[in-house]
């Protein structure tokens, strides 16, 4: 069947009926159909290689749905497939499990399938299963998505922040902040136009790349997400149980971020990014990573910030430009903007 | 991201500072903006060992007062009235709860970016009294004031201002004549002074001979600044100076100035952990009572408890660090907070919190 331009979602849609499965055929299936998922059954059955299985979860709320430089399907892939390369894995399956506030037009659904689809495909993974419910006007805010990822870790390939030395070198693979201000200023419909697009976008060809370039010298990845580099390295320092000194003057930003968050009264370095990686390697191998995520379009702006340090356990400074000493901390509820 | 020019000019600056000084000095940065400014590129470690910069009284959200807090409280938990602020004050502790807690309990509270946004609320909720909760200094009242000045055009009938705005000079005044307070010079507040020029300000040279440099933001401006000051006592001529000069000019701005005096008049304001200061504050002229947010809705309140050992009076007068209170870093976080100075990312306690807290001694 084909939905009419203005068809919108009705609660029918998710009655598990025969709207149900028009649905999914005339909306998943055609966008992301695959031998696995079109077997339509109750649950995706996989055949994977040797090694140790990463998995991970995540929900995704974002509001608007769309948004410059992607919408809440990029981001859906994005956030799952990107969990699963920091951590090691190669990403492989996901599912997707949509809750759809009714009148929510079919062509803004199709729009987000659309993205799985283009941002798995980029990825290299594949939708296996899926779910799909609907729920009464204002019982959720137009779409809801979760999806699940399942990876695969070369037997051999270990990660973790306690793998953190003394002189281990801290690289960021581009530009920080771009994912939260893009959501921010157009959530709140600020009243300077601002050129800023979120980055969201899958990683893991960046983590591959560092995996391949540093091989053992790679001690663990992050994707600096909600509360930002700030916060993700706040985390590192913590697990490692090691002090993290970063370069303010090195980290970088694109102009119109540092501009719009000094109107807002924000700090860019705890704003959240959703394609970029947080790499911690050992000296040896840093600069042969730093080309090696460099080489790649998404890394282009790939640059070391800082280092791991013996002292300050648990602790991440920062070194201002002007050569003082600061404590770098971790976000501490909503980035707010300020009032005079 | 790199500015080497900005960079070697701060650090002349820098250097010209150790080189000039010849007394110790204590400074009061009045405005919180200064303050976060200071604590972000690590100024007050780089400073000559004579001079000292304080933190003063200048972050409007952590200078409100308890029961003033309490009363936005018990607005926002009205049935009909959409409270509209601006986020700062979304966790700041009344004595019993805060507009997050309300909020999540189901009152109405928006957080808005600017006063038009409030007045747009209210031409969309037309069944709805939206209370716009004016916080600021006279950087923020002329913006709020032009916000009632269409809503006046308009006619509106279900938008009104709960107002705690105060006045930077009564509360500078405050200080001075405290004996325990022990200020040598004043950093003024760059935005305030765009508003008000430097006439205001001027009691302080003349009256208390001190000296006040209007300064901008800049790390570079912070230090231009204190280099005047130091100046201005090494040749005895203690004036207010304008080291800011790219925003503020010695009148001011008057149409501004105009729109604040169009609707509000000074009363008396209690600050929190100072008390009440005459003058100080801002209420709606009495003829445009209708938009008067606590005319409109008037509610008595039993006084609330306030926290035992918090240390906010002294901590925004200058007279101790926020690491001297008791509660700093212990039972008062930004995640926890219990004074407002904590909670506003331009409170002192907050600045200090999140970038000092090792030279502190505090356990983290």
């Amino acid at each position: 069947m084909k939905y009419a331009e203005d068809d919108l979602i009705i609660l029918g849609h998710g009655s598990g009926g025969t709207l149900t499965n028009q649905l999914i055929k005339d909306v998943f299936q055609e966008a992301y159909g695959n031998p696995v998922l079109d077997e339509l059954l109750d649950a995706a059955v996989l055949e994977v290689d040797k090694g140790r299985i990463a998995f991970s979860t995540d929900s995704f709320v974002v509001d608007p749905i769309f948004f410059p430089g992607g919408d809440i399907g990029t981001l859906a892939v994005s956030g799952t497939v990107n969990d699963l390369a920091v951590s090691g894995a190669d990403p492989l399956y996901l599912s997707a499990g949509f809750i759809i506030e009714e009148g929510l037009p079919i062509a803004d659904l199709r729009r987000i399938v659309k993205s799985i689809r283009d941002t798995a495909q980029a990825a290299g993974v594949q939708v296996v299963t899926g779910d799909t419910k609907v729920v009464d006007r204002g019982s959720a805010d137009k779409v809801f998505i979760n999806t699940a990822g399942i990876g695969l870790i070369p037997t051999g390939r270990h990660l973790s922040p306690r793998l953190m030395e003394p002189g281990d070198v801290v690289l960021v693979s581009g530009t920080m902040g771009d994912h939260g201000l893009t959501i921010l200023a157009q959530r709140e419909g600020l009243a300077f136009s601002t050129p800023v697009e979120s980055d969201c976008s899958p990683v893991n060809r960046i983590t591959k790349a560092v995996l391949e370039a540093g091989g053992d010298g790679v001690r663990c990845m992050r994707d600096p997400t909600r509360g930002g580099l700030a916060t993700t390295l706040n985390e590192l320092a913590v697990q490692s149980e090691r002090g993290i000194l970063i370069q303010e003057e090195e980290i970088p930003f694109l102009r119109e971020v540092v501009g719009a968050c000094e109107m807002l009264g924000l700090d860019p370095l705890y704003l959240a990014n959703e394609g970029k990686v947080i790499a911690v390697v050992a000296p040896q191998v840093a600069d042969e990573v730093l080309e090696a995520m460099r080489a790649l379009p998404e890394g282009q702006g790939a640059v070391e910030i800082g280092k791991v340090i013996p002292e300050e356990e648990g602790l991440v400074l920062l070194e201002t430009e002007l050569g003082a000493t600061r404590i770098l901390g971790m976000l501490e509820g909503e980035p707010l903007p300020r009032i005079c | 991201m790199k500015h080497s020019n900005k960079k070697e000019y701060a650090r002349y600056l820098l250097e010209r500072l150790y080189q000039e000084i010849d007394r110790p000095l204590t400074v009061m940065e009045v405005c919180g903006t200064h303050t976060v400014a200071i604590a972000k590129s690590g100024l007050r470690d780089l400073l000559p060992e004579k001079m000292r910069l304080l933190s003063g009284p200048g972050c409007p959200v952590c200078v409100t007062d308890d029961c003033d807090l309490d009363y936005v409280m018990a607005l926002a938990r009205q049935e009909g009235i959409i409270l509209a602020t601006f986020g700062d004050m979304m966790r700041v502790p009344g004595t019993a709860s805060s507009l997050l807690q309300e909020k999540s309990r189901g009152a109405e509270v928006r957080v808005v970016y600017s006063p038009a946004d409030a007045l747009k609320l209210a031409t969309e909720n037309r069944e709805s009294q939206v209370v716009f909760l004016g916080v600021g200094f006279e950087t923020t009242t002329p913006v709020v004031a032009a916000a009632l000045d269409q809503a006046v055009q308009m006619e509106l009938k279900n938008f009104s201002v709960f107002s705690l705005h105060k006045l930077v000079p009564p509360i500078m005044r405050v200080l001075l004549d405290d004996p325990q307070v022990k200020i040598d010079a004043f950093l003024n507040p760059g935005h305030v002074c765009a508003i008000l020029g430097t006439e205001p300000f001027q009691f302080i040279a003349k009256d208390y001979g001190k000296p006040c440099v209007v300064a901008g933001f800049e790390t570079t401006d912070i230090l231009e600044a204190l280099l005047l000051i130091v100046r201005q006592y090494r040749e005895q001529s203690p004036a207010v100076d304008i080291q800011y000069k790219r925003a503020v000019r010695p009148e001011g701005n008057p149409v501004a100035v105009g729109f604040i005096e169009k609707y509000f008049s000074p009363i008396t304001a209690r600050w929190r952990g100072i008390g009440e200061v005459p003058g100080s504050g801002l209420e709606l002229r009495e003829e445009f009572a209708q938009y008067d947010a606590r005319k409109r809705f008037p509610i008595t309140l039993e006084p609330g408890k306030s926290r035992k050992g918090c240390a906010c009076g002294e901590v925004l007068k200058g007279i101790k660090l926020p690491y001297d209170c008791p509660l700093f870093g212990k039972s008062c976080t930004p995640a926890k907070p219990v004074g407002p100075c904590m909670v506003s990312t331009e409170g002192s306690c907050a600045a200090y919190f999140r970038y000092r807290r090792q030279k502190a001694g505090v356990d983290h």
